[in-house]
């Protein structure tokens, strides 16, 4: 699922390397993002849905905790969404209310999704650039640790680790970066690669520049582009990879709960006419998945002067 | 009668910042054997020129006007009808043999297929002809090499390859799409000479398309000048060389740096050129010309024949006031 | 090419033998033996079953022989947890699941994923064009987990054309769903890689050299155009192998197939180490071994990789 994005990405470093209009690179990405009428409105819809999951619990009737035990067992008739029951979204079979749990996966989701890619875009840039801007053997060697780790299943990996260290949101989230950040460190050391070649990284060593000054102020504003976009590519990719694991029941621990693990609960009772248990934990998914891919394409589109 | 009549061939293309006019107004006309040179600088419109007489202009591109080769009008014709005439009646090499010549494919495929499509030659005779073909441009070895993957020949044995490839099936014209430009300088000189003795020997007629007037002089019969989609002269290239009659010539020809000339600084047209976005009113040059006069900015000229042999210059300025 | 594929090998083996050293350190590293539980047993007999399985000998010893085991009989050992099972017992029941529908899902991701692309491209900016990408942009937000519970609902609550489970040797009407399920999201992901990278070649010089040359558009397309389109689609294969083979845990939970997956999640939840170190071994292989197939694919397409 992470790796899916890869060979757009690799035609956007590509693509970026070649960058450089005269006017501020920055100022003129973000009017064509404006532009971008499908990304600024997923932006706007994932921000609808951030603020929900910080305000939405003020309207909450049920804490995500409590059990509305009228519902317990009889849940497809009890428990359906109705506005006078305080049941926005209805109710789980155990008698908890789906809006508050809908609230509580939502934070917890964004939450691992944006501090694993973080985690992943940390790691994945030192590396790439160390990488990238030593070159020579150490690159190499580097590069070949990243391409047998790539050719390891990591979900598999991924679960002996959490059942081996505890079944813990730190635990998740940690492990889910530090296996993403693969794909980073070859775009990052790319990216590096090119730039260390370029005309004008040359041009400032020729009037003695140093070296830290170079990387400020011409390697790192160039890596800053597409270390975005992937960021944003990174997030949707580990909110997915949350959802698996928190789907085979091996992730986000009860009471705590996230979307795939609610997608899961709603999954199990499908056959008991209680489709909402599904469809309002799924809808919020499937959208806020869908906001975080066209924000990073419009990013894409953005950065990348080529492809205007 | 000509071999080629091109007549108000205007290219436009259509983009979402609006429509692009690439080409306006081209009339020229070529000889069976004769090498006619279009020079331009980047963005002239030459390589569209001659693209949209082949049929291969982007998606976006609409071409409009005449082209007559062998008194048939070619221009928009049927991808079925164009495949009769292209490589078999006008082959074209590009610029850049590195990325025109598929990396994928054995040399031997590419040119073999060439004839066993126009001629309906068996694989092994065709990549026999093939094998002949390149010894005429001078493939050392031609009989292995062909076996060969483009990326493992040097820069100008590849044009060399590309070259043979469009002469396989002897056509009456070729064009040459800037064939030297991505070439080191030693051999952009050898395969201008092929070029010529290939003219020579086949009796081809040859569009050279360039922006280097280096490579013009000494290599063609007679020399179009465009600058922004329009034509802006065209003589004999001696008289090009020799006497330029058009402001614009002028200024090309003088930023030609000469040995003989002892100038610190190299000589420039001022000025950049113009955004094919506008609408094309008056003469494209005149913002940077230096004769410019009031009636430059507001109505194209047209292009007229001096009274001289085949000299035409498109200038509302009388070549005596250039002086 | 006999070079290339001694590199490739050589960069193989030494991954392989990285995943069981790793695997196995985990393995040890985790708080409390296999054998620990609620009702602490006897030291003696807890003694007795540790030699038993050779659990008393030294970590990197045991190691040595277990990876021997794994090298040359491919012996993964003895369960935890089912006592009178090996997890060879365990894999041969459950791989032969996994390697149907898994097959199946591959051939359905590429089979459609790459004539959608190639239709794509070619049809640019048409309706066919516009309805790839929609699929592609849809099937990326429904990975299959969701994609299975969504089949449910649709086809056999509503519709109750299909059952909603189980495997009954693999007949057809138990392989629809899974299918579907499993391949859904990267039969996507090749149709845009397809589609992004064909655009790409009918851009390129070449196309043009081709077209010049008067072929007509059906030869261009065969000869030219289709074979380096799909040079981004084979180096997804790897990647998509290791997608597929994952997604099946989901399928086995959902569809109750009884395949890989789900004797692995089990052996997560019962801290059975020596299957889910099996399965993640034999996993792992079968992936090393795919991305060397699916490298050489590469090499044998693009000339340019032939040192």
């Amino acid at each position: 699922m992470i790796v899916a994005n890869k060979n757009k990405i690799k035609d956007m470093a590509e693509n970026l390397s070649d960058s450089g209009p005269g006017r501020s690179l920055w100022k003129d990405a973000r009017m064509r993002f404006m532009q971008n009428k499908a990304a600024t409105l997923s932006l706007f819809v994932l921000l609808v849905i951030v603020a929900f999951s910080f305000i939405g619990s003020h309207f909450a009737v049920w804490s995500y905790e409590r059990i509305d035990w009228n519902a317990v067992g009889s849940a497809a008739k009890v428990g359906m969404p109705s506005i006078e029951t305080g049941h926005y979204f209805g109710t789980d079979d155990l008698g908890r209310d789906i809006y508050s749990r809908v609230i509580q996966g939502t934070q917890i989701s964004l939450m691992v999704g944006i501090l694993g890619a973080t985690v992943a875009v940390v790691v994945g840039t030192l590396y790439g650039a160390t990488s990238g801007y030593l070159g020579g053997r150490t690159d190499q060697i580097m590069m070949r640790i990243v391409d047998i780790l790539m050719s390891i299943p990591y979900m598999f990996v991924l679960i002996l680790l959490l059942v081996v260290f505890g079944r813990s949101i730190i635990m998740l989230f940690v492990g889910i970066g530090l296996l993403s950040w693969l794909d980073m460190s070859r775009i990052v050391r790319g990216q590096t690669l090119n730039l260390k070649n370029k005309e004008f990284i040359e041009a400032a060593q020729a009037i003695g520049v140093s070296d830290y000054k170079i990387i400020m102020r011409h390697i790192v504003p160039n890596l800053l582009g597409i270390v975005a976009v992937y960021a944003t590519l990174l997030v949707p990719g580990i909110i997915l990879a949350e959802s698996f694991i928190s789907f085979l029941g091996l992730g986000v621990q009860e009471p705590l709960t996230s979307w795939g693990a609610l997608i899961k609960e709603g999954s199990n009772t499908i056959m008991y006419d209680t489709e909402w248990q599904l469809l309002f934990p799924l809808a919020f998914f499937v959208v806020s998945l869908f906001c975080f891919y066209f924000i990073g394409d419009g990013l894409r589109d953005a950065l990348d002067p080529k492809g205007r | 009668m000509s071999l080629l009549e091109v007549n108000n061939l205007q290219v436009q293309f259509e983009t979402t910042d609006g429509i692009v006019s690439a080409v306006n107004n081209v009339s020229f006309s070529l000889e069976e054997g004769k090498i006619l040179a279009i020079v331009g600088e980047s963005g002239s419109g030459k390589s569209q020129t001659v693209f949209a007489m082949m049929g291969l202009l982007d998606q976006n591109g609409h071409a409009t006007g005449s082209v007559k080769f062998e008194d048939q009008e070619i221009l928009n014709l049927s991808i079925s009808e164009l495949n009769l005439i292209r490589s078999e009646k006008i082959a074209i090499i590009f610029q850049d043999p590195m990325t025109s010549l598929n990396p994928y494919m054995k040399v031997s495929a590419q040119m073999a297929e060439v004839l066993i499509h126009h001629k309906g030659l068996s694989k092994t005779d065709a990549i026999k002809q093939s094998i002949s073909m390149l010894d005429a441009v001078q493939i050392p070895d031609a009989r292995n090499l062909i076996r060969m993957y483009p990326h493992e020949f040097s820069g100008g044995m590849r044009q060399r390859v590309m070259i043979a490839m469009s002469l396989l099936c002897h056509p009456k014209l070729l064009i040459a799409d800037e064939p030297t430009t991505a070439l080191d300088v030693t051999v952009q000189a050898q395969i201008m000479h092929l070029l010529s003795d290939i003219q020579k020997e086949f009796g081809t007629s040859i569009i050279l398309i360039t922006h280097d007037l280096g490579v013009v002089a000494g290599n063609s019969d007679e020399t179009l000048v465009m600058y922004g989609g329009q034509v802006m002269e065209i003589a004999t290239t001696e008289l090009i060389y020799a006497s330029p009659t058009h402001p614009y010539t002028q200024g090309l020809m003088s930023a030609v740096p000469r040995l003989d000339d002892n100038a610190v600084k190299l000589k420039t047209i001022q000025g950049n050129p113009p955004d094919a976005m506008l609408d094309p009113v008056g003469c494209p040059f005149s913002p940077r010309c230096k004769f410019s006069k009031d009636i430059c900015s507001t109505h194209t000229p047209e292009l007229l024949e001096t009274g001289e042999n085949k000299h035409f210059r498109a200038c509302h300025v009388a070549f005596k006031e250039l002086l | 090419m006999f070079n290339y594929i001694i590199k490739r090998i050589g960069i193989a083996i030494p991954t392989l033998l990285i995943l069981i050293v790793v695997t196995f350190y985990l393995m040890h590293a985790a708080p409390g033996g296999p054998f620990t539980s609620e009702r602490p047993l006897p030291a003696q007999v807890l003694a007795n079953i540790e030699a038993k399985y050779g659990l008393d000998q030294p970590v990197w010893r045991q190691m040595i022989n277990y990876s021997w085991g794994v090298v040359t009989e491919f012996d993964f050992g003895p369960s935890y947890k089912y006592h009178d099972r090996t997890v060879n017992e365990i894999i041969a029941q459950g791989f032969p699941i996994t390697l149907k529908y898994g097959f199946w899902s591959f051939i359905v991701a590429i089979g459609v994923g790459i004539p959608l692309g190639a239709i794509a491209a070619i049809r640019k900016n048409t309706w066919i064009d516009y309805f790839a990408v929609g699929v592609s942009i849809g099937a990326q937000v429904l990975p299959n987990f969701v994609m299975a519970p969504l089949l449910i609902i649709v086809f056999t609550l509503w519709l109750g054309w299909l059952p909603g489970g189980g495997w009954h040797g693999g007949d057809w009407e138990y392989l629809v769903m899974p299918v579907i399920a499993l391949s859904t999201s990267y039969m996507a992901s090749i149709a845009r890689i397809t589609r992004s990278s064909m655009l790409e070649v009918l851009n390129a010089n070449y196309i043009r050299t081709a077209r010049a040359k008067g072929l007509p558009t059906k030869t261009i397309f065969f000869r030219h155009v289709f074979k380096p389109s799909l040079l981004p689609v084979i180096s997804y294969l790897g990647p998509a192998f290791v997608g597929l083979i994952t997604g099946s845990v989901v399928i086995d939970m959902i569809f109750s197939t009884g395949g890989m997956g789900y004797f692995f999640v089990n052996a997560a939840f019962n801290r059975d180490y020596a299957v889910m170190m099996g399965i993640t071994i034999l996993v792992g292989s079968l992936t090393i071994l795919f991305s060397l197939i699916a490298d050489l694919l590469y090499a044998w397409v693009d000339p340019k990789i032939r040192y």
